[in-house]
């Protein structure tokens, strides 16, 4: 291998990337939109939720507790309601988002340290199970007679409560996957379809110079991506990240080589651009769906998770939750690490056996 | 070897069932302008991609600059420059860009790089573009452009493909004067062309047709081969005297050029007498006279020939 024409491969592509206006505002412009839109999931300061109360209680101190409720600003009184049926009718209907059931024996429940008050949520709003749920949580009066425990979350419509702090973890792999496949997938195409290839593969330089060189570019593209998607989670909507930065940025960087070599897999066998485009949405939407970022990966036949097992963003989607989320390190999780750094090594080298500098 | 940049012997090239060149034999010599002469489909492409190791041979064996091809293609790679029929630089690069990234490529040493573009800007007209974008370029400059960078690893060996098919008749004279400094200096080029004035230029030609090398010499004495063969024929009535012509075996092609016709006669016939018999019959006044055979005189009897073979 030889630096001096990798780096002048390198240099060509960051020169060719930066004239391309649209694809220069697109490395900004998708992890920014990507991050506002999926940020009203995690945007956990919900208020005003739309509610109804059946208080079947009717004591001063079960008054107290709905006067309390509704001081948080959290929820909205919308209904009267008498029965936990009135409750679950409105619900159903999407009239009210929660519902909260005091029942006739309020005041011994409580004395018996027993559930006492039941939130009925519409789990099918994610933001609205998390606003519940904080609900919940939070000392009701000021006597702190009521601790949490004795307030009961029923959730409906959605049977497994995903934290809302999980999607910023995924989504950076999300955001990844979905830029950094097309980058490359077009990457060999595009020379081959202008013109240039034939011109490149009459000189010296080699397969693994031209492999490289098209994918060291955009490893900082994607770090670049890393870091608006994690300074908006941070400072916009407050995720938190309880491992190391360095671990994040690893754990990233393991994603972004895998799926450039996968791009550039994908460069090697297309024809066209328009195929390679192709290629990269087959791969993208079964990376979405079955890499647990959409839906629990535990909930799935064994089909699917097999198949979730060869793509990389299932792997990076365990990482680095474990990394933000648990605040593990990158060595607590080796295998997973070790999977997607065998996955590039793969792909890398099934690209540049693929790639030869003949025409026929 | 020797003297001789490119030998090819039984060059052959199959795409499936169509044979693209077939059973071709090459010789080139060092320092000389090599013209491809053939229309589009002749296997022109084809040859020059297989002699710089794009493509593999079905058959044959090639040796170029000493090397076998295409097993030792890698190592051909630094000795050559290629020029392809389409604009092959980066559109989105400028013009010095595009050199300085050949220049990284074809390994220019990193001290002489800067001196050698500011050269090639200046020897190529380029010196008052290098900011600009090479796809807004006109067709002329690109194609200095892709010139400079196919020339800037001084090659011992160019390949240029249709170099000049998309530019106009000034360009292309400005063009091969380059082409014949560059021979000049010691490099040997093979060109493929269209055009028989660009045929005409080049010390040596080979005509291709169908992937057959139909023949191959000096453009004069190839020219000078067909002496006696060649007539012109002034009438007022050109195209019934065409007719007339044409009708007769031993015609090879009859052309008509403004109000005159161009003759050519298969090889050993007894003309002029039989000519001027054939158009009396046709009722037709005309005056026949000998012509001086030219370059695409040699080109119809070598193509006309070689269908007659196949036939």
């Amino acid at each position: 291998m030889n630096l001096r024409r990798l780096w002048a491969i390198v240099i060509k592509e960051l020169r060719q990337l930066r004239r391309d206006r649209v694809t220069a505002a697109m490395i900004v412009g998708i992890p920014t939109i990507q991050l506002l839109m999926f940020g009203f999931a995690i945007n956990l300061d919900v208020r005003g939720l739309k509610a109804a109360i059946a208080d079947q209680a009717h004591t001063s101190a079960s008054r107290a507790v709905v006067q309390d409720m509704l001081a948080t600003g959290v929820i909205v009184q919308k209904e009267s309601a008498q029965t936990p049926d009135d409750l679950m009718q409105a619900l159903k209907r999407g009239r009210i988002s929660v519902g909260i059931v005091i029942p006739p024996d309020f005041e011994r429940r409580l004395a018996e340290n027993r559930e006492a008050v039941q939130v009925l949520v519409d789990g099918s709003d994610i933001s609205v199970q998390n606003a519940a749920r904080q609900l919940a949580q939070m000392p009701l009066n000021g006597q702190n007679s009521l601790r949490p425990a004795q307030i009961s979350v029923v959730s409906f419509y959605n049977p497994e409560r995903r934290s809302a702090v999980n999607v910023v973890p995924g989504l950076v792999g999300v955001i990844l996957t979905m830029t950094m496949i097309l980058f490359t997938a077009v990457a060999i195409v595009r020379e081959r379809e202008r013109g240039n290839l034939e011109l490149l593969i009459t000189t010296p330089v080699s397969r693994t110079e031209l492999m490289v060189g098209k994918v060291l570019p955009y490893i900082v593209i994607g770090l670049v991506q890393t870091t608006i998607v994690l300074l908006l989670g941070v400072l916009v909507f407050q995720v938190p990240t309880r491992g190391h930065w360095i671990d994040v940025y690893g754990a990233t960087m393991l994603l972004i080589m895998a799926n450039l070599s996968l791009g550039l897999l994908i460069s090697t066998r297309a024809q066209s651009q328009f195929q390679a485009m192709q290629m990269s949405f087959f791969l993208l939407l079964p990376s979405i769906l079955l890499s647990g970022f959409m839906f629990p990966f535990a909930g799935m036949p064994k089909t699917a998770q097999w198949i979730a097992e060869v793509l990389p963003l299932t792997h990076f989607m365990r990482l680095n939750r474990g990394i933000m989320l648990r605040g593990a390190s990158l060595m607590d999780m080796w295998q997973e690490a070790l999977i997607l750094l065998v996955f590039t090594i793969v792909m890398m080298s099934l690209a540049i056996m693929r790639f030869s500098k003949r025409l026929d | 070897m020797g003297d001789n940049a490119i030998v090819a012997r039984g060059m052959t090239r199959r795409f499936g069932d169509l044979v693209a060149v077939n059973n071709v034999d090459l010789t080139v010599p060092k320092a000389c302008v090599y013209g491809f002469l053939g229309p589009n489909g002749s296997g022109k492409s084809t040859t020059i991609r297989m002699l710089c190791g794009l493509l593999t041979p079905t058959s044959g064996n090639i040796e170029v600059l000493g090397l076998r091809i295409p097993e030792q293609a890698e190592q051909l790679k630094r000795n050559i420059g290629y020029m392809t029929q389409r604009f092959s630089l980066f559109e989105d690069l400028t013009v010095r860009e595009n050199l300085e990234f050949l220049a990284a490529i074809q390994g220019v040493p990193r001290i002489e790089q800067k001196k050698r573009i500011e050269t090639l800007l200046q020897e190529y007209h380029l010196a008052d573009r290098d900011k600009q974008m090479a796809g807004t370029l006109s067709g002329g400059q690109k194609q200095r452009l892709a010139l400079a960078g196919a020339v800037i690893h001084k090659p011992e060996l160019l390949l240029l493909d249709e170099p000049t098919s998309a530019v106009d008749p000034e360009s292309r004279r400005d063009f091969w004067e380059k082409l014949f400094d560059l021979a000049d200096a010691g490099t040997t080029i093979l060109v493929s062309t269209h055009y028989m004035d660009e045929a005409e230029r080049c010390h040596r030609l080979a005509i291709l047709d169908s992937g057959i090398l139909v023949a191959d010499g000096e453009p004069v004495k190839m020219a000078a081969a067909l002496a006696g063969r060649t007539f012109k024929v002034e009438t007022s009535q050109p195209r019934k005297a065409q007719a007339a012509l044409l009708k007769e075996a031993s015609v090879v092609s009859v052309a008509q050029i403004g109000n005159e016709l161009r003759v050519l006669v298969a090889e050993g016939d007894s003309v002029p007498g039989h000519l001027n018999q054939v158009l009396r019959a046709a009722g037709l006044e005309a005056k026949l006279e000998a012509a001086t055979p030219n370059l695409e005189d040699v080109f119809v009897a070598a193509t006309h020939r070689s269908h007659l073979e196949h036939a």
